[in-house]
């Protein structure tokens, strides 16, 4: 552990502003759609207006005649692509993988699904031939809801997918076991519970742009992605059947991507075939918003059945657990590790429940493919195990944070085995957390004047939701989520490399990459730290696969734990090469030597020091190097953790329900979250807001909505209800700082603890508001309409 | 089925963006937001979505702010345009622009050119807003990153440095 953050001239712990935002904030980004390349051309995309539908024939005759049309292609034309691969093979667990093709061939299994394609001069042009190509389609029935599509009698979406299920799978205590520790409980409480799907909505849609360069055979992507060297590898040695070394990928600014940009997606390879097909001119495919709603990957969609027991006085006996996932109409890239790896063996939340049981079955539906969205997993297990504190809390008489506490895994626990199969939790303090929380919002005082108001009969009914949450971050190591283990096809490691100008200037370069996260600013503070040097002296580089080693990108708040540990990692190579060279020309022994504030002397003469500049000349130079050793300073590592992290909270919502028209109303947000050490508390506090938006998004505004012929309802932010300004709370923030044994930087992790914890703190909220109305359970999200229906219901019966 | 073999007929616009004059020829049917980004080249205008929703491309026209997806190009000929190249002055950040930099208004900075424009056109028609009229004055924009309350803060800071 470091000890740094207690040090008062060091950048690790200070809110400093980020270096990203000067050229964000003048209009200077480049994002995808920014980017023009001589002769570029436009790609426009024909889809599938059906949900389901054989495709009897298309006619492109009329479309390639039209002005500044290049060319139109059909799935026909890209046989040689092969379909995208499927990233996850637990060992066990009979896969029924079936991925998407580049366009769609024979048939179609989704509203939006490609089916052919127009490349033209400007996009306007593009757009107007797509409306001319002609495709006549025979409809097929439709299955939208993942448990019906498993029924008798549904209809099928692929032959490799009998009763359209994609896997089985359990994890936990066998289901005779949790059965019998049910029966001998004193108290049982069962409920159904939906965790509604939702739609990412990063605000800068998805997009590609393909070259080919026929002189030297190469391939260049730039692609709206979290993960250029995922993509690489995936699109040359799986999709193209290019050599990797063949093909560079870059990332440039990224607007937004919460889960929904880290996979392969379909316009990827097709826009570097079309480039191909065309001669080497770029292509450019830029989705629109209705676009990206109906076929960037959605995130959620649960449906879920729980059985709980309990003691008299609250504590949690058993949990059983049988989970629907809907993947949607094909497996997107890691698609089945989010309903498996990141829900079923986070069920246990911070608890000690002795026997757990869950069943996960996976469903191809004729919607949008589901895959990591903000949380992932994390999200759907932490709502079902913070239901079921609240269930139990209103079985047993019993006060949910009561209910919290006499559950909580104790901090002398740790690192604690929760028996569902997920890595060891490194570190906690749970009832910290909580208690900071419950005073921070004054929860005793809140619950004395919930029972006034029920006492007088105010139709303001008072709410106050908990949340106690743990999450997992920084996945790892890689033989545990690997093929041999979970069953992700790669590892989950990453890389840095630090070279060290002769000037003494520092460019690292990194397999993490930012999309909002403010990476450049994260890492240099580090950097700056640990070498002494000035902060402006540090450059972080990233996002190309030209240049940067190979990293995994950025999601499941990795970024810091592993990706920042290797940068941290290959720092200290540099300085204990920096000693060796500087005990050289001090003409000292190296254990002598002493380096403070970017400075190396001889213990005892801090007069005759050499700064880290002078050392990075000498390395350069080399005239004056120690026998055997290399010129200059440039370290690279690759990091596999040895655990994953586990940062945790509590989070409260107080609310306030109109009992006669079921509104709610969010008068108090507090948010304690622990994340480990904080190296940018400004970045992290922006993070924890920003999931927290969209965790309370999902409990009271979000839904993506199918109707029965498959077409998304909630097809434009029109329709879909993403949160603005007004209809979001200030949210009151603190910290506890329980560090991680797991890294040296005793770092865990803060992209989507937010998220994770704020559905359920808001979903009880509400339900805590109406309860005393004999209210268990309301599904999301709880609309002012479904709550006014219940309240309404429940005066009647 | 279309049946137009030919471009269409395009026309003559001239505007004044960032205080410079310009004429190109376009179709009639071009969205400003396309004009500006891709005639022009000002990409620090951004699109977000396809329903006037998500305010990414918010730009002054003749001093209100407009979504420029929902005005035509000709629609703007003879106007002043300001986006937000232009909105700082003499090298100098605008305080919006200020404001979120040191409020850490912004992540990724995708919808963050429109929040801007929001803001100052905010700030122009009332200097001291309270916190409601800022958080209903950005009900035309949204921003997934932040949760809005840092965007509410900068609005805030550029209000108070701009009363001086």
């Amino acid at each position: 552990m470091v000890t740094a953050v207690e040090a008062p001239d060091r950048l690790f712990g200070k809110a400093i502003k980020r270096r990203e935002d000067p050229r964000l904030i003048t209009g200077a980004g480049s994002f995808l759609d920014d980017i023009k390349l001589p002769g570029m051309t436009h790609a426009v995309l024909v889809r599938s207006p059906y949900a389901h539908a054989r495709i009897r024939r298309i006619d492109t005759s009329a479309a390639e005649k039209m002005p500044g049309v290049l060319g139109v292609f059909t799935g026909q034309d890209f046989m040689d692509v092969n379909p995208l691969p499927a990233a996850w093979q637990a060992a066990g667990v009979k896969n029924n993988a079936v991925t998407p093709r580049v366009l769609a061939v024979n048939e179609v299994h989704q509203v939006g699904d490609p089916v052919a394609v127009v490349v033209a001069e400007d996009r306007y042009l593009a757009r107007d031939a797509a409306d001319a190509v002609v495709v006549e389609y025979d409809p097929l029935p439709v299955v939208v809801d993942a448990k019906k599509a498993t029924e008798p009698g549904a209809p099928q979406l692929h032959e490799e997918a009998p009763n359209n299920i994609v896997l089985e799978w359990t994890c936990g205590k066998d289901e005779a076991t949790v059965d019998a520790a049910l029966e001998q409980s004193e108290v049982r409480v069962s409920s159904h519970l939906i965790n509604q799907r939702l739609i990412p909505t990063a605000i800068e849609p998805r997009g590609s742009i393909g070259k080919y360069d026929p002189a030297t055979d190469e391939y260049t992507l730039w692609a709206t992605s979290q993960a250029p060297h995922v993509h690489r590898l995936l699109l040359g040695a799986f999709v193209l059947g290019v050599p990797e070394q063949k093909i560079r990928v870059i990332s440039p600014d990224i607007g937004g991507g919460f889960g929904s940009k880290i996979f392969l997606y379909y316009d990827m390879p097709l826009v570097l075939a079309l480039s191909k097909k065309l001669g080497g001119r770029p292509v450019k495919f830029f989705e629109d918003r209705s676009e990206n709603y109906l076929t960037t990957t959605h995130g959620r969609d649960h449906i879920t059945d729980i059985e709980i027991g309990a003691t008299r006085d609250g504590k949690i006996t058993a949990l059983k657990v049988k989970t629907y996932a809907n993947l949607g109409a094909y497996f997107s890239t890691v698609a089945a590790g989010i309903p498996t790896t990141l829900y079923g063996r986070m069920l246990a939340g911070c608890y000690k429940i002795p026997a757990i049981h869950c069943k996960v079955i996976a469903a191809y539906t004729n919607t949008a493919m589901v895959d990591a969205y903000r949380g992932a997993g994390r999200p759907e297990a932490a709502y079902v195990i913070e239901r079921v504190c609240d269930l139990v809390a209103q079985a047993t008489g019993v006060d949910p944070a009561e209910v919290r506490r006499r559950n909580f895994i104790q901090p002398e626990d740790f690192p604690y085995d929760t028996g569902v199969g997920m890595l060891p939790y490194d570190s906690g303090d749970y009832e910290k957390a909580l208690n900071r929380a419950l005073e921070l919002v004054g929860y005793e005082q809140l619950r004395q004047e919930q029972k006034a108001r029920r006492e007088r009969g105010d139709s303001k009914l008072l709410g106050i939701g908990l949340s106690s949450y743990v999450e997992v971050c920084g996945i790892a190591p890689s033989k545990w989520i690997g093929l041999p283990g979970e069953g992700w096809g790669a590892g989950l490691w990453e890389s840095a490399n630090v070279r060290v100008h002769l000037t003494g200037k520092v460019v690292v370069t990194t397999g993490s990459l930012p999309h909002g996260q403010g990476h450049e600013t994260t890492f240099a503070q580090l950097v700056a730290d640990e070498l002494g040097i000035p902060y402006e002296d540090v450059e972080i580089q990233h996002s190309d696969t030209l240049g940067t080693p190979f990293g995994f990108g950025t999601y499941g708040s990795r970024s810091l734990a592993v990706g920042g540990v290797a940068i941290y990692r290959s720092l200290q190579k540099i300085k204990e090469k920096a000693k060796k060279l500087a005990a050289h020309l001090l003409e000292a022994a190296e254990e002598d030597i002493v380096f403070e504030n970017g400075k190396f002397y001889v213990k005892g003469s801090p007069d005759s020091a050499k700064t880290f500049a002078d050392i990075a000349l000498a390395a350069h130079v080399a005239y004056d190097l120690p026998p055997g050793m290399e010129p200059y300073l440039d370290e690279t590592t690759y990091y596999d953790p040895p655990n994953c992290t586990f940062p945790f909270g509590t989070h409260v919502c107080v609310v306030e329900v109109d009992r006669d028209t079921g509104e709610v109303k969010l008068l108090r947000y507090v948010a304690v979250d622990d994340v480990g050490n904080v190296v940018n508390p400004l970045i992290v506090d922006g993070q924890i807001h920003g999931g927290i938006a969209q965790g309370l998004a999902q409990a009271l505004y979000e839904g993506a909505v199918y109707n029965d012929d498959g077409q998304l309802v909630t097809g434009t932010l029109e329709s879909y209800a993403a949160p603005k300004a007004h209809m979001v709370p200030t949210y009151e923030l603190d910290r506890t700082v329980t560090p991680s044994p797991t890294n040296p930087l005793g770092v865990k992790g803060a992209g989507e603890a937010g998220t994770i914890a704020a559905t359920p703190a808001v979903a009880n909220a509400v339900i805590d508001a109406v309860s005393h109305l004999g209210i268990t359970h309301l599904d999301m999200p709880l609309t002012p309409e479904r709550i006014w229906n219940a309240i309404n219901q429940a005066a009647r019966s | 089925m279309a049946e137009t073999t030919t471009a269409p007929a395009k026309v003559a616009v001239s505007m004044t963006v960032n205080g410079k004059q310009y004429t190109a020829e376009v179709e009639p049917r071009m969205l400003l937001v396309h004009f500006l980004r891709e005639t022009l080249g000002l990409t620090g205008t951004h699109v977000g979505c396809d329903t006037s929703s998500c305010g990414a491309c918010v730009v002054h026209m003749n001093g209100e702010s407009v979504k420029s997806c929902t005005v035509l190009a000709v629609q703007a000929d003879g106007a002043e345009i300001t986006t937000i190249e232009g909105l700082g002055q003499d090298g100098q950040l605008h305080p919006v622009q200020e404001g979120f930099w040191e409020m850490h208004g912004l992540q990724c900075g995708y919808c963050t050119p429109g929040m801007i424009m929001t803001g100052a056109a905010l700030l122009k028609r009332n200097p001291n807003p309270t916190e409601e009229e800022i958080r209903h004055a950005l009900e035309g924009n949204l921003c997934r990153c932040t949760g809005y309350q840092n965007i509410v803060r900068a609005i805030q800071y550029a209000a108070d440095k701009m009363r001086g």
